[in-house]
């Protein structure tokens, strides 16, 4: 052995490997954001180098920003939720239909959302966390019922012409100081929709009851071995119960921030975006076997993978595919850098 | 790992039980269950659901139609796709989710290669039985590349199959450019429709020569066996002088060439190619299929006629909505529906609660007897 493995302390060395993991990791998403970023402006030039640009990136991704986060919730304590994608479509909807046909205000769509994605968080979470039936089959049913379930509400598109709703979909947060001037010399203020600062709330929210509250830190126990967390006193059924319905719930707030960005319900909302935020979580430096992770790498991981697509869009390479394969190529090379960083860790 | 130890339990309880039991017991009780309801129910809703008859095709040849005839032809990819399916699930505990996304793949290489490249053909550029083996070929290298995530890289059989879920579709229309290529041979059409002179569908065929060479695999070889072991202990098995990795992506190569032959079947009905839309959602029914056929999706032992049954019950189930008129687009939501309940009944839990239910009166019967 080349290193010597401490020899009475050996709980504790592993801790500590444990949590250097989660923060390597998590320095990887964040270094590789910024290169990223920093190449696109180099190289790329023009837009990448406007704040606007940037900005819209979160517009474009405040759904996906909290949907990832609740994906990463799951993932932690050891499970998976692939419906996400699908119950933001039912959101969007249900919601939609509700305001154009049953004369709903903001009030009924936000509680439409959350009752959603409540719903299928209680049921998932039960099933898992209670017959212990393995979580990836349950929510593929889930996503499949929920896609159904979109169909069955409407097939057509329904745009939505609610002034109360449209008022706030429109409404532009001004953010001081990163505005630019456009070719006539006007100034043209840099902005974000509302949907972005209940995302960044979100994320704040879920990083402080990850670290700081007993139910956060229990997340981390039963993902990273639910015995060891059993014998120390958790309530391992409770806990992967409650992460499968703080994603469900997420999932339903990701519906409403997805509504509230594109004002339409349609079946082809929110497509591929399980896929996208389960992609955020492990670019984010979340393990697919639990235990590690943390809602600000998958912060990152989301701003990675949108910088990524944009810049093979910009590339020239701006058909459909280009973008996909990209996705499932950067995917890839994370799963394999994590496995073998695991491999590695068990050996030890 | 469970199953070792309770099976010599249930084969020495087996003779105090009642026949209703041992059959309710037995794992193909519920797919047939599940295929004498739904049987039942059209004899019930409208008989005529089972009339075969005889019609002409486009090309003016008889041929037989019917719903049976079409259950049977239609459920030829599922079949297929589910004895690859029930090996992977044996040997790795996990399934393959990008099984549909990798049709898609397959069928798009056949096509480019028959086509020759060009967009519309009208005749064959290629000889077919060289681009189904280049199809073949394609899809094996996909298997395996799911193979190795699985089984040397040790990531979770889904979340790698994720990849290619997620990359499948476009790589297939990046393979013919994103054109949609159209083959207008006949000689292409046989294997999807019918052969010139036989009244039943090409696919029924196809899908019985797998089956049979299936059941010889199984017979005269260790396949079967060394599968189970790897997914019921793979240290174990290691210990035995078995190479579990090996085999895991042995299994995973097996599924690539029954989906390359399932893409070619799809391709060939219509010959053409739709990527998005193409066996979509397929992946969710070669699961259930499995699962139908009782076989445990944690790995382990497995009963590929239970899945081969399970496809075909499933292919009923969504014939039979077709007529009841229900939407394709809704079908997921039925189907999720089924899913859910069967995983539900199967899981460990409720099967034990079950068996405290069944337990109680046996001991009753037996003190009154």
């Amino acid at each position: 052995m080349p290193k010597g493995i401490a020899v009475d302390k050996q709980g504790r060395m592993k801790e500590r490997a444990a949590m250097s993991d989660t923060n390597l990791l998590l320095a990887i998403t964040v270094v590789v954001f910024f290169l990223l970023y920093l190449s696109a402006i180099l190289f790329l030039g023009g837009g990448f180098a406007k704040p606007q640009n940037f900005l819209n990136i979160l517009n474009n991704n405040a759904s996906l920003i909290v949907l990832s986060c609740g994906m990463s919730l799951v993932m932690i304590t050891g499970g998976i939720d692939i419906s996400v994608g699908a119950v933001t479509c039912l959101v969007c909807m249900v919601s939609a239909v509700n305001l154009e046909q049953q004369g709903g205000n903001l009030l009924t769509v936000v509680l439409i959302g959350l009752g959603i994605g409540l719903a299928f968080g209680v049921v998932q979470g039960f099933l898992v966390a209670h017959l212990g039936i393995q979580p990836f089959i349950i929510s593929l049913a889930g996503m499949f019922f929920a896609k159904g379930m979109t169909t069955i509400v409407s097939k057509e598109p329904v745009r939505v012409t609610n002034e109360g709703f449209l008022a706030v979909k429109d409404t532009r947060i001004t953010v001081p100081g990163l505005g630019s001037v456009n070719k006539l010399g006007e100034y043209i203020p840099a902005y974000v929709e509302v949907g972005v600062v209940i995302a960044l709330l979100t994320v704040l929210l879920l990083f402080c009851l990850l670290r700081w509250t007993k139910l956060g830190r229990s997340f981390y126990a039963v993902g990273g071995s639910s015995q060891s967390a059993n014998m120390l006193g958790i309530n391992v059924r409770r806990t992967r119960f409650l992460a499968h319905v703080l994603c469900g719930v997420l999932a339903g707030l990701g519906g409403i921030l997805y509504f509230l960005h594109v004002g339409s319900g349609d079946v082809a909302n929110g497509a591929g975006d399980e896929m996208n935020a389960i992609a955020s979580s492990i670019i984010g430096g979340t393990l697919l076997t639990g235990g590690v992770g943390n809602v600000a790498g998958t912060f990152f991981g989301v701003l990675s993978l949108n910088t990524i697509k944009r810049i093979v869009s910009s590339l020239g390479f701006d058909e459909a595919w280009w973008s996909n394969i990209t996705v499932a190529a950067m995917l890839c090379l994370f799963l394999v850098v994590q496995s073998v960083v695991l491999l590695r860790r068990n050996k030890k | 790992m469970t199953t070792p130890v309770k099976e010599p339990k249930n084969t020495a309880k087996r003779p105090h039980e009642s026949r209703l039991k041992q059959l309710t017991r037995h794992q193909l009780f519920i797919p047939l269950a599940a295929l004498a309801l739904l049987v039942l129910f059209n004899l019930v809703a409208d008989p005529s659901f089972f009339l075969v008859t005889v019609k002409e095709n486009s090309l003016g040849n008889p041929v037989l139609s019917g719903n049976i005839i079409s259950v049977l032809d239609n459920a030829s990819e599922l079949v297929i796709l589910a004895i690859g399916m029930t090996l992977v699930t044996a040997s790795s505990g996990g399934q393959d989710i990008s099984v549909g996304a990798a049709m898609a793949i397959a069928g798009s290489v056949i096509l480019r290669m028959v086509c020759g490249g060009q967009v519309t053909a009208d005749t064959m550029q290629m000889s077919l039985l060289l681009a189904v083996l280049i199809g073949i070929l394609v899809s094996m290298v996909f298997g395996a590349f799911n193979g190795v995530l699985v089984a040397y890289f040790k990531i979770q059989p889904m979340v790698a199959t994720l990849i290619l879920y997620t990359a499948g579709r476009s790589i297939a229309a990046w393979i013919n450019n994103n054109q949609l290529p159209i083959i207008n041979d006949l000689g292409f059409k046989y294997a999807g429709t019918f052969l010139p002179g036989v009244p039943i569908p090409t696919p029924i065929f196809i899908t019985a020569l797998i089956i049979v060479l299936f059941w010889l695999a199984l017979k005269r070889t260790n396949l079967g066996l060394y599968t189970q072991s790897v997914g019921i202990n793979a240290n174990s098995s290691r210990l035995n002088g078995l190479d579990p990795k090996l085999i895991k992506l042995m299994t995973y190569v097996i599924l690539g060439v029954c989906v390359a032959i399932a893409g070619f079947i799809r391709v060939s009905r219509s010959g053409s190619i739709n990527y998005s839309r193409m066996a979509e959602n397929i992946e969710m029914d070669a699961i259930l299929a499995v699962a139908l056929g009782g076989n445990a999706l944690s790995g382990g032992r497995f009963n590929i006629y239970g899945s081969i049954l399970g496809a075909y019950v499933i292919q009923f189930l969504t014939t039979t909505l077709y007529k009841y008129e229900v939407p394709s687009t809704a079908l997921p939501a039925y189907k999720a529906v089924v899913v859910i309940l069967l995983v539900v009944l199967s899981a460990p839990v409720v099967q034990e609660k079950l068996a405290g239910i069944r337990k109680a009166p046996a001991k009753t019967a037996k003190g009154v007897s």
